[in-house]
């Protein structure tokens, strides 16, 4: 496999000097974040954003005459927008804000699953998925009759659309499906499997929680039918998460929680809902996280999305290769890093992911270790857990230098 | 001095290492699981006692070297200890992790002052109380048997 080449014109010193974090250490020694599949860093403009609206405006939103709530409700709106172009909604598509993917994944499952699944209908999921898009589904199997099945995985956790269509049945009413693995970066090829789906009269649910901060995605071309993400991984604060649905659901879909914002008329024995996006969004929103996740949804369109999956490529190719050459270490996942986002799982020979985190932390350099939410897929891979290295726009060739020569470390207290 | 050189001590991977005390024990009168289930961290302690004292004592399972070594070091430990004995122990090395308490372990348990630096990394603390917790469960079963 030839080595994949640098994009010239892709200034990542300048990228690094927008994220104040970078330039301060950890355990002493420059930082090395490579934990981007938990949170990403945040840059001074999204920071800026949420200071600012925190500062100057403060009001809530939807709800005063006033001019400072007025402008809270057109930067609020405004972010909702973007957030739609930046994932390329169709017009008949809506984007809701909830507080996390997770909380945005539940509301596809409870409210949507519980209302229209039937005992005998089946749940198509897959064991590379995140806790967050699987144990929904395993409640409301119980709650509703319906049976929760799975793809059957190529080695190395792979997806097939082939395999997808072997699974489909016609009482499949849903795919819940990852865009791609928080634990080997694989990207199953969603576009197909919708279709294959749709031919089943089934809908697809699409945890985008890595794949939106990563990747270009469109979900019109992709046509499936919710997708959720959350906003702090990419660039965004903590906080908030979005589902993206197809109009014609959410307006079918019943409401999970109740209250203010969310009604049309209100009577003492009963009352009308809106429809979405307001029909979900009850209680006063994070408007200061939403209105700095449009920021950071400007700070990544202005570097380009197809521009920072090409970077992480680079990166991934690079760590790829040093890591496959490190005595000791093995590495999780497909070996074309065509087929996955910038993400690295390892072990380093018998030794405890933990005990190789804490060193590595000791050496200024941030991972993730253990089952990473993803217990079913540790037990497909056979391992208790692994350590994880995940890129992001900002990170370098050098980073990938500064965790091998930390390994060395590991092998030098374990090996 | 790099960083984790106060965690990883001689002393603690050679606990880690040591095969001494694994394995369950044959017709154990106790036995817990315990798990952290945040890191996987999944442990089983075996236990025989006459009631006063812990006649004998074994762990198995699965773990990072901080959990391993601080369960050997337990079977260590609490061997031939009586059960008073052993919550005051319990409770030393709560003080040490948890408190910034200055050990004062007894005779044949001094191996335990080396995982004092685990107190630094407060993320691993549950790692090396995994053993210590379990033990506290089955010390409550033998007094509510002997009560």
């Amino acid at each position: 496999m030839s080595a994949v080449t640098a994009d010239s014109t892709y200034d990542v010193d300048a990228i690094r000097a927008d994220f104040p974090i970078l330039s301060r250490p950890m355990r002493g020694k420059p930082l090395v974040y490579l934990d981007n599949g938990a949170t990403a860093l945040k840059p001074q403009a999204v920071i800026d954003a949420e200071i600012e609206y925190l500062r100057d405006i403060s009001a809530n939103i939807h709800r005063g005459v006033y001019e400072l709530s007025e402008r809270a409700t057109i930067l609020f709106d405004e972010a909702r927008e973007k957030v739609k172009r930046f994932i390329g909604a169709p017009p008949e598509g809506e984007a809701i804000f909830t507080k996390s993917a997770t909380e945005a994944s539940n509301i596809v499952a409870f409210s949507w699953g519980r209302h229209f699944l039937k005992p005998g209908d089946e749940i198509l999921a897959t064991e590379i998925e995140h806790h967050a898009n699987l144990i929904p589904w395993q409640e409301v199997a119980k709650q509703t009759g319906a049976e929760l099945r799975f793809v059957e995985l190529e080695e190395s956790g792979v997806i097939t659309a082939d395999a997808v269509e072997a699974a489909l049945t016609d009482r499949t009413r849903v795919v819940a499906v990852t865009g791609m693995s928080n634990v080997t970066g694989f990207m199953p090829p969603i576009a197909e499997i919708a279709r294959l789906a749709h031919a089943r009269d089934a809908i697809v649910v699409l945890d985008g929680a890595q794949l939106v901060s990563h990747h270009p995605v469109n979900v019109a071309e992709l046509d499936v039918d919710f997708l959720f993400f959350s906003g702090h991984k990419m660039c965004g604060p903590t906080g908030v998460g979005v589902l993206y649905g197809k109009r014609a659901l959410l307006d079918e879909m019943p409401p999970l929680l109740y209250g203010g914002d969310m009604i049309v008329r209100v009577f003492k024995d009963k009352a009308t809902y809106k429809p979405a996006p307001d029909r979900f969004e009850t209680g006063t929103p994070n408007i200061s996280g939403v209105i700095a996740l449009g920021a950071a949804i400007d700070y990544l369109s202005a570097v380009g999305m197809e521009r920072i999956a090409a970077h992480e490529e680079f990166v991934l190719d690079y760590a790829v290769r040093r890591l496959s050459a490190t005595e000791g270490v093995v590495l999780y996942g497909p070996s074309d890093v065509r087929r996955r986002g910038g993400i690295l799982s390892f072990n380093v020979g018998e030794t405890h992911p933990h005990d190789v985190g804490t060193i590595l932390d000791g050496e200024g350099v941030a991972v993730r270790t253990g089952f990473h939410c993803a217990q079913p897929f540790m037990r497909f891979l056979g391992v208790h857990g692994t350590v994880r290295a995940s890129f992001y726009l900002y990170n370098t060739r050098d980073d990938v230098d500064r965790l091998v020569a930390a390994l060395d470390r590991v092998q030098e207290v374990f090996g | 001095m790099n960083m984790g050189d106060d965690l990883y001590r001689e002393i603690i991977l050679e606990n880690y290492k040591s095969k001494k005390n694994r394995g369950a024990l044959e017709s154990p009168a106790f036995h817990q699981e315990g798990v952290n289930p945040s890191c996987g961290d999944d442990i089983e302690l075996y236990i025989k006692s006459d009631g006063e004292r812990i006649t004998d004592v074994s762990f198995d399972g699965m773990g990072c070297s901080i959990c391993l070594a601080s369960a050997n070091m337990l079977c260590e430990a609490i061997r031939g200890m009586k059960v008073d004995e052993a919550e005051r122990l319990i409770d030393g090395v709560k003080g040490m992790l948890t408190r910034n308490e200055v050990p004062d372990f007894p005779d044949g348990a001094e191996d335990l002052e080396a995982i004092q630096g685990v107190a630094n990394y407060p993320v691993r603390v549950k790692c090396a109380l995994l053993s210590w917790n379990t033990l506290n469960q089955i010390l409550e079963e033998i007094r509510g048997e002997s009560a």
